[in-house]
């Protein structure tokens, strides 16, 4: 009974992982159509500025949730302005000047601050189920995942900028003649889908080594969430989370941690050659 | 004073830009002696590459200062094979065929290895492999300092069991190293009277590692046994604290900290307790320590590489090359492997070591160490441990021209 509970739980953590890691992504992809290479290495920058703040002693929370989402953030507007915005439109072009972008960050970060420094614990201990015990932490990433969910189909759904923000998604063309800048929306756009990025590195870092080369770990699993999705942004990450998490983590507890990994990259190729647009381009289509 | 025309200044300026640029043809019969070093420093693994690629200049230096070889300088030639094996294999064969080195230490991987030991023998450039791995290589033409699971397991297992108790619960990463490492535990806690009661692989880009926390709490083992590997499974020890289950289960590790780098990216809390076995620790008290301790401190006062077993066996790598080199008074190979097979003992910071003639493995001391607050603290040490797993598989006095790597299955 404890055991079924616990399962139930490490599921609710896997999706919610998948969520955090795929939903900047998802933001920038489903927005701009932009491939972001780097999206490992936004990751990493997240968790840099949160374990050399926290070791500089700032307050763990504060490096995590706002610091790491804040610099990854203003990093992402200045590379849309210098990379991005020159390459709108071409996708196999922002594919390369991503990857490139990816290797100069892993190499930046190596010769700034070196490939060897202290993580931080993971915080708020431990807390008993039953028999079992598990980290509070956990938790915290189901909590955060569903806030970000909740807020980004708030943002979408209510506020003017959403309006202004899915118009250009919707039509571009007409958006512009409208009087919308649409240039100013994705760079606005990226800024923010590059600070979810900084968000998930910053939650990520006291759960793994934090190294320049970790981003690599991570790009897999958030592109084949967000493909899997499909183009909307909220149904699609939640659906695709939701059905990836699930299935591999069942499987790895079920048989181990090998075939948990290949049952979700056989259900990622599975539903791709039925529903090649992903989850979203057939079923939920008008969501956001 | 000779007046400079313009005839003059360009045969003269040509021959000068001729040197420069053919350095390789022109000096290989030259003034220096080549030493190859191929550890990745970037990439990866250039945590674990760069302190390797510092200890072996400062090696070379070290050689330098005490008159170099043959009354000749001894001159490094680095590359940076970025952990790319297609560099490994282009730069291995630039190193014997372009700029002729005398020997060459390095690699890293296993996959690596690989990559370089077959050109090396093909090219017979002497090659000295300066890591800790899974063993069962068979090539007259390499040697392997580095210890291997038969010498590092067999004194963890029963150490570990005789503090902590009988069942064991091993998590290997999923690849040779791992499998083949498990394969040992599973012998030795077998052999030792106790049971594994489950072991898991995970592939090494995983990071979460949740399911695996639960299934030990329902497994209840009286200890687990890590051969994870890389920066992605210190994931591990990190959850596994955050569980509240750092106090309860404890951790024997055959990998954490090999490279050095884990001991100081874990937090006290995080790293505390964990028993490991290796070649080298820096805590080893012995005079030839003491003093190569200094040595590296004075050479990088600042940014000190860590030392682990990587980077001292790489010291070791180059010091036994350069005594061969002494006694044989020679280049050549074989008669450097010669000297070498004799059965020859040499005093390192390690403690002493000699090279199986049978395998090329090194035959050294072996040690049981437990990490506190970021540094290893000696439990235990063995003397002379024999590389029994390679031993089993290869004798390069009956087949010298072995050029394989066995798969050592149990």
């Amino acid at each position: 009974m404890d055991y079924a509970l616990i399962i139930v739980i490490e599921m609710l953590r896997a999706i919610s992982w998948l969520v955090l890691l795929a939903s900047g992504l998802a933001i920038i992809f489903g927005m701009m159509r932009v491939i972001n290479f780097a999206h490992g290495e936004f990751l990493m920058l997240g968790g840099y500025i949160t374990i050399m703040s926290h070791n500089a002693g700032v307050n763990l929370w504060i490096a995590m949730l706002i610091l790491a989402p804040l610099c990854v953030g203003v990093f992402g507007v200045l590379v849309e302005r210098f990379i991005i915005r020159f390459l709108y439109g071409r996708i196999l072009d922002s594919l390369l000047a991503t990857w490139g972008l990816s290797l100069l960050m892993v190499g930046g970060v190596t010769l700034l601050f070196g490939n060897t420094v202290q993580g931080v614990s993971t915080p708020l201990g431990g807390v008993s189920v039953g028999e079992y015990q598990l980290p509070v932490y956990n938790f915290v990433l189901i909590g955060f995942a569903a806030l970000l969910m909740l807020s980004i189909w708030a943002v979408l759904k209510f506020t003017k900028a959403g309006l202004i923000a899915r118009a250009t998604m919707q039509n571009p063309d007409m958006a512009e003649t409208l009087g919308i800048r649409t240039t100013w929306v994705y760079m606005a756009t990226f800024g923010i889908g590059s600070a979810v990025t900084g968000l998930a590195g910053g939650l990520l870092a006291p759960l793994t080594g934090v190294v320049p080369s970790m981003g690599v770990n991570f790009v897999g699993q958030s592109f084949i969430t967000v493909i899997t999705g499909g183009a909307s942004m909220i149904a699609g990450t939640l659906s695709a989370s939701t059905l990836l998490g699930s299935i591999s983590q069942g499987m790895t507890f079920l048989t181990g941690p090998v075939y948990g990994d290949a049952a979700l990259l056989l259900t990622a190729l599975i539903l791709l050659r039925v529903l090649p647009q992903g989850i979203t381009g057939r079923i939920f289509k008008k969501s956001l | 004073m000779t007046k400079l025309n313009r005839r003059g200044f360009l045969l003269a300026s040509g021959a000068a830009a001729a040197t420069l640029s053919a350095p390789s043809i022109l000096r290989a019969a030259g003034d220096t002696i080549k030493v190859g070093g191929l550890h990745d420093l970037s990439g990866p693994l250039d945590a674990t590459g760069i302190p390797m690629n510092e200890i072996f200049k400062l090696a070379i230096d070290e050689i330098n200062a005490t008159g170099g070889l043959l009354g000749k300088e001894v001159e490094a030639v680095i590359y940076d094979p970025q952990s790319n094996m297609s560099l490994y294999s282009q730069y291995a064969t630039q190193m014997a065929l372009k700029d002729q080195v005398a020997v060459v230490q390095g690699g890293i991987t296993s996959a690596s290895r690989e990559t370089i030991r077959p050109i090396f023998h093909r090219y017979k450039t002497l090659y000295f492999y300066n890591t800790l791995y899974e063993g069962g290589v068979c090539d007259r033409n390499e040697i392997t300092l580095g210890t291997t699971p038969a010498q590092t397991v067999e004194q963890l297992i029963p150490h570990a069991m005789n503090l902590w108790g009988k069942k064991v619960y091993t998590i290997a990463a999923d690849y040779n190293y791992g499998h083949i490492t498990a394969a040992w535990v599973k012998r030795y806690v077998e052999a030792n009277g106790g049971e594994v009661v489950e072991t898991e692989f995970f592939p090494l880009d995983v990071t979460q590692f949740g399911s695996t926390i639960s299934k030990i709490q329902a497994a209840k083992p009286d200890l687990i046994l890590s051969a994870l590997v890389g920066t992605a499974h210190l994931g591990f020890y990190r959850q596994w604290t955050a569980s509240g289950m750092k106090g309860e289960i404890p951790i024997a590790s055959t990998t954490l900290a090999a490279g050095g780098t884990d001991a100081v990216i874990l937090t006290p809390d995080e790293g505390n307790g964990i028993l490991t076995s290796y070649g080298y620790y820096t805590s080893i008290d012995n005079p030839t320590n003491a003093a190569f301790k200094a040595k590296v401190k004075e050479a990088y006062p600042e940014n000190t590489p860590i030392l682990s077993e990587l980077a001292e066996v790489t010291w070791e790598g180059v010091m036994i090359w350069a005594d061969a080199v002494r006694t044989a008074e020679t280049l050549e190979r074989d008669a450097l492997l010669e000297v070498m097979e004799s059965g020859k003992s040499y005093d390192m910071p390690a403690g002493m070591v000699s090279i199986d003639p049978k395998t090329h493995h090194a035959v050294r001391d072996v040690y049981i160490a437990e990490l506190q607050d970021q540094e290893f603290v000696i439990k235990e040490s063995f003397p002379q441990v024999q590389p029994k797993d390679t031993q089993m598989v290869c004798n390069l006095e009956e087949t010298p021209d072995a050029n394989v790597h066995h798969e050592i299955s149990l």
